[in-house]
């Protein structure tokens, strides 16, 4: 017996395995798009979309939101006399009225129009190595900064490449008029960046001071300021680490961006803005206008769903009528035409 | 560069010379070896180790595709236009060239194994050894022998010749050769019946000498079948069968192109109205204009957008085949216990043409028929016997014993006992029948060991009727020229053998007149039944009546029939008769009129013994898969070397051919003329059938070879027809037919067969399959999928093909629509980016995105999708029908797949631009930055790509799941990973994107961003699909709404085994026009010699039996091969 049983086997020595997965009997779900799921679905994808459109839309309506064109294109404007670009040092100054409480915390942002911080050979023109303080980088940064690498007498910039050269360099001082006196509205800088971009992304060496690992190396050409002086007013605030160099080192994805400048959070103005007067003071440094640029201010508050943004609410709301629109034209063919059960 | 091309092309196997005259010297080998002629190996393998890596990265990048991604890395590394960083092309490039490396490496060393075993002689065996003929036949060579009777002269010198040989040059031609012997100073003319063509057998005898003459490629097999030696290599193939992809491709291409030219004018156009006043922040690189900058920017968008036919493309689809191929390896439906063969799918590169074939081609012998026949039922004196079936189709008797006949074959089966029981009793005219069958034919016989007796028969027909008679105890034995000696019922008696009136398709019938011992003389005849009873006695007019009804019963089971007739001849008129036999055999003009005359004179007033039924064994189911595929609306034509008569037996017997189908055509003409005449009657029949599509045409070979536009009128007419069978066809007419039909029709063919003689025809057919088992191994080789019986190829076909088709099919469409949408996100970003071919997406994930994170869940799809399973394929062969039209991969559905991803990009580039526009974190910071919209969109991406693959999967199984949800956690962890501190602190300046995903992906309007664009891809799909299915289903759709009513497909209702067919068949249908008979009576056949004897074999051999048409040979080999393996 048990010879036979080998012979067998020898015998049968090519014979394939009978696995579910070599004879592709593998068990295994078969949906179909049935009426009895497609339009039911439909219907319920429609309510649920109905559902969250009316959330987002009533979330997004009670953001509110202040924009102030400040470019000074119009002859108008109190910015119009900086357009010029000749003008240096030229201070503008911008008045504004709110008639309910502006809900704090605020968030004052700046706005660039037609800036194409998403041009490619704009976006790879730094060096991440020196900016994560890689003084190696200092002395010879990697080629992607041209054309900002080295200056005329083949020294360094640091920080190099067109992203840090054009650092928006506008300030702006904000200020309530309360009975016709101007009164600080104190701006916080604190904090506005990403927390990986303040702590690991980009580092100073550790030099101290830090001014000397600038050393041999030169300020980007249109800085004023080198870049361990950024700040004046707090040294931990200053090199690669600037809360205003990070937001502007996260470059936009859109030709159209705003960009956090402060928050207002401190002091009398911690529940936002009172209704009043306000005016706020420009120092305009940064050309726009001849690329037909914009520049504003933005003063917002946010919400769950972050800042203002009408489009997801209305989206969902459209989708979701469409939707049970369409399982009742479906629910209509399904009734006329019906699947033909019999060939 | 063409000059290296040429020189790689030299050392990768070039071109040989012309050769014009082949010269040969026996036994002298350095002379015959500097003219390098093909020795007997068949070199397929293609590298040494030393070449193998020049010459295949050669190879490889020689394909447009790997040439086309090396341009395109090359480019990368241009910095002004670079867009992507070089990895993204060179790690999938160089994954994909290892890989092919690897397989071409195994490929070669498995063909180089192949080569090995297949050196054995070397160009000259003149004297210096004996081969057995055995080994020669198993290691096929072409072995061209002397004449014999030259070798036997001067076989005394001791074996040491000079022959000297000078030849024709190889050729395909197998009916022709010429040349010359010297030998000894006189010079022999060498003509084809001195030559033996490689796969013939010579039979009769231990060993003679030879000379080699064409060895391995220059074998006239071998020049036969086709150009190339071995298998078409997959380039090829990849051409031939894509060409429909390719040219989608091509498209593709064109597309990419005026999409880069759009962007680049785009570019031109930016650059002119902001580039040039954006200089304050971004200052143009010296020399640099708009014209210049719209240059690079084309071939940075280039790089970008080439992902629309990723590298990836070729990979999966290899890897998709390879998959498939081993399905039908690992079939055990296809595995064929009786031998231990499975199915063998040795390419893998055409598992989806398989669904889609229109034409097969395919051989009769050894495929549609085992090449068997059996003795079943015979009718004697007016009295059948034979098998009997009760109404269920179940037999009611028992099995022969035999036993008592010591020289009976054991193999031999009969199922009625009457039948011994009548001719032991000593029946007269079962004994006369039997006789009969002992004593008329041409067969050989050879006994090696006392008692176990091999027939060798020119046909199977007459080895089946000659061992019928063996079994009932009228054992023939031997013969010589001019004696038959048979043991009848275990009694020796030796009959002189007066006159063979041979077989030809005109006569339809063969006698031999023989003298008995007792000096009784007798003609015995046998032949079609028509034929004998237009020649019968009056007295037998009765008998004939009943045996014409025997004869409507067999004919009606397919069976082949003879009729069997004798008369006892007056010794005087015998006399006279051969004497003037004599003079017409011997005449100078009208030789062959003369003699019919007198076989006509001699072969009247028979009278009749009965008849027999020889079945002509179909392989199991053959019928019911000819009746599958013509359900499936595949066209099945018939190449045979046999005869019209034999060819359309067949036709009956497998189902292809049915009573009800009237309008036989016959295209039988030898002239072009009468083609051309022919043709157009069946035409002209065609057009005024009502029933159009049942028709029948039968071809004959001269139709083929005709001038062109008359070649196409008959494909025309062909191609109407049902049903077609060719008969008399040559191997090389087979490949013929084949190229017509390839060539003017645009369908998919399929060749299938088993012999050295169909091997042109596997090649020159899309697909060939070769049926491995008793035919040895040719057309294995050199086919593409093979397997041990013809019903496999149903399967084959209707589920492995068709799945294959469909899931490459879904694998193109879903594959196109990912990287179309995935590359159209880049095309709307352009417009928002200046143009600037600024990457919506992170390096990474461009390069991971077709690598890793879709790679396996589309592979899921089209490794394991079925629409139905193979029960229901079968249920339905129409499900067949789509992909002969290539329904799923058309241009249509290729429009629509471009449709769909645009519409999916334009949802997947705006809604989260939308979205974030403007917007900011709910802390307040940027979310609009590029980093996030990046990581924003290309979540969007996946997550839309996997749920619209969802969409696509009708067979979930728990692999689909795993893959699915696997390759999306793969991408959260994956991009979570890149995105850590930790690898930004190692990899700093590869991995910018540090911090994106813990500060996007945190945000509720990301999510809701990602769930709207998900739905608003999908759900449009989902309605339009939902619709369609109502409004216009289509066959797969009816079947699958079957499948959830019904478990599982009824059980096919049992054919009844036999038709009833109301027209009898001549079964005297052997597949040669000439009897042997002449040699048979000549003294030219060999005497074997006994085994025992070591005298010098020199003294009576004479000419070989041998014939040049090697597929004759087959069948006589087939008889004695059969009955040595126990």
């Amino acid at each position: 017996m048990g010879r036979t049983k080998k012979m067998v086997k020898e015998e049968l020595a090519n014979r394939p395995d009978n696995t579910a997965f070599t004879q592709q009997r593998l068990p295994a779900w078969q949906p179909m798009l049935s009426a009895g799921i497609v339009i039911p679905g439909f219907v319920i994808i429609g309510l649920a979309f109905i559902g969250i459109g009316v959330a987002l839309f009533v979330t997004s309506q009670s953001i509110q939101l202040l924009e102030l064109d400040y470019t000074g294109v119009e002859q108008t404007s109190p910015c119009f006399k900086c357009s010029d670009p000749n003008a240096k040092n030229c201070m503008c100054e911008l008045t504004f009225s709110t008639d309910t409480l502006f809900k704090g915390p605020v968030f004052f942002y700046y706005g660039l129009s037609n800036y194409f911080q998403n041009y490619r050979s704009y976006g790879v023109s730094k060096d991440d190595d020196q900016l994560s303080g890689n003084l190696d980088n200092f002395k010879s940064p990697s080629d992607t900064c041209a054309p900002y690498e080295y200056d005329r007498n083949n020294k360094p910039f640091v920080p190099c490449g067109a992203v840090a050269n054009s650092l928006f360099n506008d300030t702006f001082k904000l200020y309530q008029i309360v009975n016709g006196a101007k009164k600080v509205v104190p701006l916080d800088g604190k904090g506005i960046s990403w927390w990986t971009d303040y702590n690991i992304k980009y580092r100073n060496p550790a030099v101290t001071p830090l001014k000397n690992a600038f050393n041999g190396t030169v300020k980007p050409l249109y800085w004023s300021k080198p870049a361990y002086e950024l700040d004046p007013s707090d040294p931990a605030n200053n090199g690669f680490i600037n809360q205003d160099f990070l937001v502007w080192m996260r470059r936009a994805a859109l030709p159209d961006f705003r960009k956090l400048y402060r928050r207002i959070t401190d002091g009398d103005y911690a529940e936002g803005l009172p209704a009043g007067n306000y005016s706020l003071q420009i120092a305009y440094n940064y050309p726009v206008l001849s690329f037909e640029g914009r520049k504003k201010v933005v003063f917002s508050n946010v919400s769950w769903m972050g800042g203002k943004n009408e489009f997801l609410g209305i989206a969902y709301l459209v989708i979701g009528s469409l939707c049970v629109v369409m399982s009742v034209v479906m629910l209509i063919v399904y009734a006329k035409f019906k699947f033909p059960e019999e060939e | 560069m063409g000059s290296v091309a040429s020189y790689f092309g030299q050392l990768c196997g070039g071109e040989e010379k012309k050769e014009e005259e082949r010269h040969l010297r026996a036994n002298d080998r350095p002379f015959n070896l500097s003219y390098n002629y093909a020795n007997n190996a068949i070199k397929t393998s293609k590298y040494n180790i030393f070449s193998f890596l020049p010459c295949n990265l050669f190879e490889q990048f020689r394909r447009l595709a790997n040439a086309y991604f090396l341009f395109l890395m090359l480019l990368q590394l241009i910095p002004q236009v670079s867009s992507l960083s070089w990895f993204t092309t060179a790690v999938p490039l160089i994954l994909v060239l290892s890989m092919t490396a690897v397989k071409d490496a195994s490929d070669d060393i498995v063909s180089r194994n192949c080569n090995l075993k297949n050196k054995y002689l070397n160009n000259s065996v003149l004297g210096q050894k004996t081969v057995t003929m055995s080994r020669l036949k198993e290691h096929c060579f072409l072995l061209i022998l002397y004449h014999l009777r030259v070798v036997a002269c001067t076989a005394d010198a001791n074996l040491s010749l000079s022959g000297e040989v000078r030849c024709e040059p190889p050729n395909n031609r197998l009916d022709k050769f010429k040349g010359t012997l010297t030998l000894d100073g006189q010079t022999y003319s060498l003509d084809n019946d001195k030559v033996l063509l490689r796969g013939c057998t010579l039979r009769n005898t231990e060993w003679c000498f030879g000379v080699v003459v064409f060895g391995g490629p220059d074998t006239k097999l071998m020049q036969n079948s086709g150009k190339t030696t071995f298998k078409r290599t997959s380039i090829d193939h990849l051409m031939n069968v894509l060409v429909c992809m390719i040219s989608f491709i091509h498209q593709i291409f064109g597309f990419l192109a005026s999409m880069c030219t759009v962007l680049a004018i785009g570019n031109g156009i930016w650059e002119v109205r902001e580039g040039s006043v954006f200089t304050v922040f971004l200052p143009r690189d010296e020399g640099v204009n708009a014209a210049l900058s719209s240059f690079l920017s084309f071939w940075s968008y280039v790089i970008i957008l080439n992902t629309v036919v990723p590298i990836s493309l070729y990979v999966s689809v290899e890897i998709i085949r390879l998959g498939n191929s081993f399905y039908i390896d690992w079939d055990r439906k296809m595995y064929y216990p009786k031998n231990d063969t499975p199915a063998q799918a040795r390419t893998t590169t055409l598992n989806e043409e398989l669904g889609q074939i229109k034409y097969i081609f395919s051989d009769k012998t050894g495929t549609l028929t085992q090449n068997i026949m059996t003795f079943n039922r015979c009718s004697i004196n007016g009295k059948a016997y034979g098998e009997l079936f009760d109404f269920s189709g179940q037999r009611k008797t028992e099995r022969v014993d035999f036993s008592w006949n010591r020289l009976a074959d054991p193999k031999f089966m009969f199922h009625d006992y009457s039948l011994v029981e009548t001719v032991r009793e000593g029946n007269l005219e079962a004994q006369a029948f039997f006789r009969l069958l002992a004593l008329c034919h041409t067969v050989m016989p050879e006994e090696k060991k006392e008692g176990e007796l091999y027939y060798q028969a020119q046909s199977p027909d007459e080895g089946a009727l000659v061992t019928a008679a063996r079994n009932f105890g009228f054992v023939f034995r031997s013969r010589t020229p001019e004696t038959i000696t048979a043991v009848e019922m275990d009694r020796s008696v030796t009959y002189e053998l007066l006159a063979v009136l041979d077989f030809n398709n005109v006569r339809k019938r063969m006698s031999v007149i023989v003298r008995s011992p007792e000096g009784k003389v007798t003609l015995f005849c046998k032949g079609a039944d028509t034929i004998i009873f237009e020649r019968l006695h009056p007295s037998c007019n009765k008998l004939k009546e009943i045996t014409i009804g025997h004869l409507n019963e067999y004919a009606g089971d397919g069976l082949r029939t003879l009729a069997l007739a004798y008369k006892d001849l007056d010794e005087r008129y015998l006399e006279d008769w051969k004497q003037r036999h004599h003079e017409a055999s011997t005449a100078m003009e009208g030789r062959e009129e003369r003699l019919d005359e007198l076989y006509e004179e001699i072969e009247k007033d028979l009278l009749l013994l009965g008849a027999t039924a020889v079945e002509d064994k179909l392989q199991d189911g053959v019928p019911q898969t000819i009746e599958q595929l013509a359900k499936a609306d595949i066209k099945i034509w018939v190449l045979t070397g046999d005869k019209q008569e034999t060819a359309e037996n067949i036709g009956y017997s497998c189902n292809m051919l049915r009573e009800e189908m009237r309008d036989i055509f016959v295209v039988a003409a030898n002239t072009a003329e009468g083609v051309k005449e022919e043709g157009m009657v069946a035409l002209g029949g065609l057009l005024t059938s009502v029933r159009s599509c049942t028709p029948f045409l039968l071809y004959c070979s001269q139709a083929f070879a005709l001038e062109k536009n008359l070649q196409m009128e008959l494909l025309r007419t062909a191609c109407m027809c049902q049903t077609v069978i060719c008969c008399r066809v040559t191997p090389l007419q087979k490949a013929q037919v084949v190229q017509l039909v390839k060539k003017y029709k645009q369908a998919v063919t399929l060749a299938i067969g088993d012999g050295a003689n169909d091997v042109s025809m596997i090649k020159a057919a899309h697909i060939g399959v070769g049926i491995s088992g008793q035919e040895g191994m040719q057309a294995v080789l050199s086919s593409d999928y093979s397997f041990a019986q013809f019903r496999y190829l149903q399967r084959l076909l209707l589920v492995h093909g068709r799945w294959s088709y469909l899931r490459m099919c879904k694998f193109l469409r879903y594959f196109f629509y990912k990287n179309f949408t995935f590359t159209f996100v880049h095309f709307w970003y352009a417009f928002f980016c200046g143009f600037s071919a600024q990457t919506v997406y992170d390096e990474w994930f461009i390069t991971l995105y077709n690598l890793v994170y879709t790679a396996l869940p589309v592979l899921g799809l089209s490794l394991f999708d079925q629409d139905v399973n193979d029960r229901w394929s079968f249920q339905y062969p129409q499900l067949y029908t789509p992909g002969q039209l290539n329904l799923y991969f058309s241009k249509k559905a290729f429009v629509r797949c471009m449709l769909h991803s645009c519409y999916s990009s334009l949802i997947l580039f705006f809604i989260p631009w939308a979205a974030i526009y403007d917007t900011v974190r709910d802390d307040g910071k940027d979310i609009a930055d590029y980093q996030s919209f990046a990581l924003l969109a290309q979540t969007c991406l996946l997550v839309v790509m996997n749920v619209q693959l969802c969409l696509d999967t009708d067979y979930w199984t728990a692999v689909n799941q795993f893959f699915v949800w696997g390759s999306l956690a793969a991408y959260f962890a994956v991009t979570f990973t890149m995105y850590s501190n930790g690898m930004f602190l190692i990899f700093t300046s590869s991995f910018p994107f540090i911090g994106t995903a813990r500060n996007s992906l945190n945000q509720p309007n990301v999510w809701l961003t990602i769930f709207l664009t998900s739905l608003l891809c999908i759900l449009p799909v989902v309605a339009f699909r939902f619709i369609l299915i109502q409004l216009r289903p289509t066959i797969n759709d009816k079947v699958r709404h079957k499948v959830r009513k019904e478990a599982l497909p009824a059980p096919t209702p049992r054919r009844p085994p036999a038709r009833r067919i109301s027209t009898r068949r001549s079964g005297y249908a052997f597949s040669h026009s000439q009897g042997y008979g002449d040699l048979v009576t000549s003294r030219k056949f060999l005497q074997r010699l006994p085994l025992w004897s070591r005298q010098a074999p020199f003294t009576q051999t004479d000419s070989p039996l041998a014939q040049n048409q090697p597929q004759h040979y087959r069948t006589i080999a087939e008889e004695p091969e059969e009955s040595q393996s126990p």
